[in-house]
């Protein structure tokens, strides 16, 4: 039976990583989950210099998920790569890091740091709904989604995965963006712009007002758009968004996804990414399929 | 190691209007000590995330933890409807809980406002154990004085009500000043106020204190960058100013933090 999936080149040993943000860098999961049992950890976003992130209160719970306005507070590059990278590195599993930046500078700077690193794939966060200035422009804008992945592809020397936002008219004009600039694959969905307003208090939940929606809830929107995608570009596609069983992560198979991650539901369950690998492994079973890549795309019109 | 595991329903009573007491018969309980915490989860999956309570009394040898806690929404309105021998999902042991060793040969005065009280049983325990003989003050809206006779055991108890229906009318504050209580070093839990006023206090008074603080929390382990506060110096994780209450506390060192 082979679970293998191949992302531009890069060979995972499943398609099951980690929701950056979610995971921190595995240290906090791994006292939970065997690490070398995942097909990639991606990151926490980092970018050039340390982002303080918004106030609190940054997360908030919903009917079926939550919205989180971190604000994408990270320790910097240079931490990163002294302590983070190394502590991945001795685990048997890829390393995806997630970039974010507020400038296309911002962006280039931390792509260009991790040339050398000993990493797999670079994540491209233009899809933060959290952070004021630039990121989320560069996501929402199909001319400036080309621009900047064009522009990181230039310096990158590890393939490069754009992460797009849900919040935009039709995401199969962004998907074809990335692929045209050069992107060697695309994941998504990103959180959805939420609100939420507590009525006792009569303030917003968050202190950023509005934040990013994740979790269960979010999961078919997640599917439709991983499916029109998947549909739309050539380049493979890493589905997310509310996946909290091996099934969920099935159907985004089988919508089109070489690769799936788990996010908020990290938080209900810990244990939630290992047991999706296990339970892809029992239906393959079951379905007597031989080879994973069976599933991807395999839904019947 | 901290774990999530499904735990069973020793006992549960509501010891005052609203406010629940319960006995969980767990092995995490060999691991906690004062002012940490779990996370409960509640059954409904419309309500995914773990609810953050603390540690109020420990029982090691029969294995069993005790929360105690107010019943503020849909989750802990759920935890309520739970009866003996029903199972409960919980995540921990969370958090780094008080420094009980710094007490030693100290005048220590626990501090702990309305449902902040819960954490200070475990904590006047721990430090009875250790040959302190601590004090506790303790706040309460009225004369609903949950807790107090369990504290009684391990400490000598001071009570405030914000009502002055027992003890000092006004807060844990206003109790040591009308007690005259003195102390080398405090340990508190309470309401966002009642702990600027304590910071406020023991800088004053040139007194150690340790505070525990809440934030909303989603993980409870560290990995989402949820439930930060201000620190006045860059934290070693974040390498800014801000340190996790889920891993890094919820215990502060009161001159640490801005709050
Ligand atoms: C470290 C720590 C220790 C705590 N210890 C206790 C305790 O011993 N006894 C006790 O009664 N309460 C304690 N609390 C507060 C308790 O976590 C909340 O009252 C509880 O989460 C409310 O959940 P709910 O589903 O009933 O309320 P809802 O309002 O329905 O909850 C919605 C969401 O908001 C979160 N939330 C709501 N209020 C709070 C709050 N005050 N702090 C953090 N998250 C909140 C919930 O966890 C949930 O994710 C503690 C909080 C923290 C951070
Ligand atoms: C607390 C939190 C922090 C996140 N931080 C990041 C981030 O730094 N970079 C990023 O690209 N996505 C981030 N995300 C988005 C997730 O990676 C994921 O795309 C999204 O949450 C949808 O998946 P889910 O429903 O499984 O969580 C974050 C999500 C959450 C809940
Ligand atoms: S609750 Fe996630 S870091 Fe503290």
């Amino acid at each position: 039976m082979n679970t293998k999936v191949t992302i531009a080149g890069v060979e995972f040993k499943n398609p099951v990583m980690t929701g950056s943000g979610t995971f921190g860098s595995g240290m906090e999961y791994g006292e939970f989950v065997d690490l070398n049992k995942l097909g990639a950890v991606v990151t926490k976003g980092v970018a050039n210099v340390p982002w303080p992130g918004n106030p609190t209160p940054r997360v908030t719970e919903v009917y079926g998920g939550m919205l989180n306005a971190i604000g994408l507070q990270n320790p910097g590059i240079d931490v990163f790569m002294e302590r983070d990278i190394p502590f991945l590195k001795q685990y048997d599993t890829k390393i995806i890091v997630n970039v974010c930046g507020k400038t296309v500078e911002d962006y280039l700077d931390v792509v260009e740091k991790l040339g050398d690193a000993p990493v797999d794939m670079l994540e491209i966060n233009v899809s933060c709904p959290n952070v004021k200035e630039g990121a989320i422009a560069f996501g929402q804008k199909a001319d400036a989604l080309f621009d900047i992945t064009s522009r990181i592809k230039k310096v990158a020397k590890q393939p490069v995965i754009m992460k797009l936002s849900p919040n935009v008219t039709d995401i199969t004009e962004m998907a074809k963006a990335a692929e045209a600039a050069g992107a060697d694959a695309i994941s998504l969905i990103n959180t959805l712009t939420g609100m939420k307003i507590d009525i006792h208090r009569r303030t917003f939940a968050l202190a950023n007002k509005t934040g990013g929606m994740s979790g269960p809830a979010i999961k078919p929107v997640a599917v439709r758009m991983v499916y029109q995608a998947s549909h739309a570009v050539k380049i493979p596609v890493i589905g997310m968004g509310g996946i909290a069983t091996a099934e969920d992560a099935i159907e985004f198979l089988l919508a089109g996804a070489t690769g799936v991650a788990v996010g908020a539901m990290n938080f209900v369950n810990p244990y939630a990414t290992v047991e999706i690998v296990e339970g892809i492994e029992e239906y393959m079973r079951k379905y007597q399929i031989e080879d994973i890549n069976e599933l991807i795309g395999g839904v019947r019109e | 190691m901290k774990q999530k595991m499904t735990a069973k329903v020793y006992s549960q009573t509501e010891i005052a209007p609203g406010i629940f007491d319960m006995w969980i018969e767990t092995p995490l309980a060999d691991e906690a000590a004062a002012g940490q915490f779990i996370g409960v989860y509640p059954k409904d999956k419309s309500t995914l995330l773990p609810r953050p309570i603390s540690i109020c009394e420990v029982n090691k040898k029969d294995g069993m933890l005790r929360i105690v806690y107010r019943v503020a929404g849909k989750g802990t309105g759920e935890f309520a409807t739970y009866h003996e021998g029903d199972m409960v999902e919980i995540l921990g042991v969370l958090g780094n809980g008080f420094p009980v060793a710094e007490g030693t040969g100290k005048k220590v005065v626990l501090m702990g406002g309305g449902i902040g009280i819960p954490p200070m049983v475990e904590l006047a325990k721990e430090l009875c154990e250790s040959g302190v003989s601590p004090v506790a003050v303790v706040g309460y809206r009225d004369n609903k004085l949950f807790l107090k006779e369990d504290l009684a055991q391990f400490a000598k108890v001071y009570v405030a009500t914000e009502d002055g229906s027992e003890g000092t009318k006004g807060n844990v504050l206003t109790a040591m000043d009308e007690n005259d209580i003195q102390a080398d070093i405090i340990m508190a839990c309470g309401p966002m106020p009642m702990l600027r006023g304590i910071k406020k206090y023991s800088e004053e008074k040139g007194i150690k204190a340790y505070i525990s603080l809440e934030e909303r929390m989603a993980c409870g382990v560290g990995a989402c960058l949820g439930c930060v506060c201000k620190t006045k110096k860059v934290d070693h994780h974040s390498h800014v100013n801000n340190a996790r209450i889920c891993t890094d506390g919820p215990v502060f060192d009161a001159e640490d933090v801005e709050i």
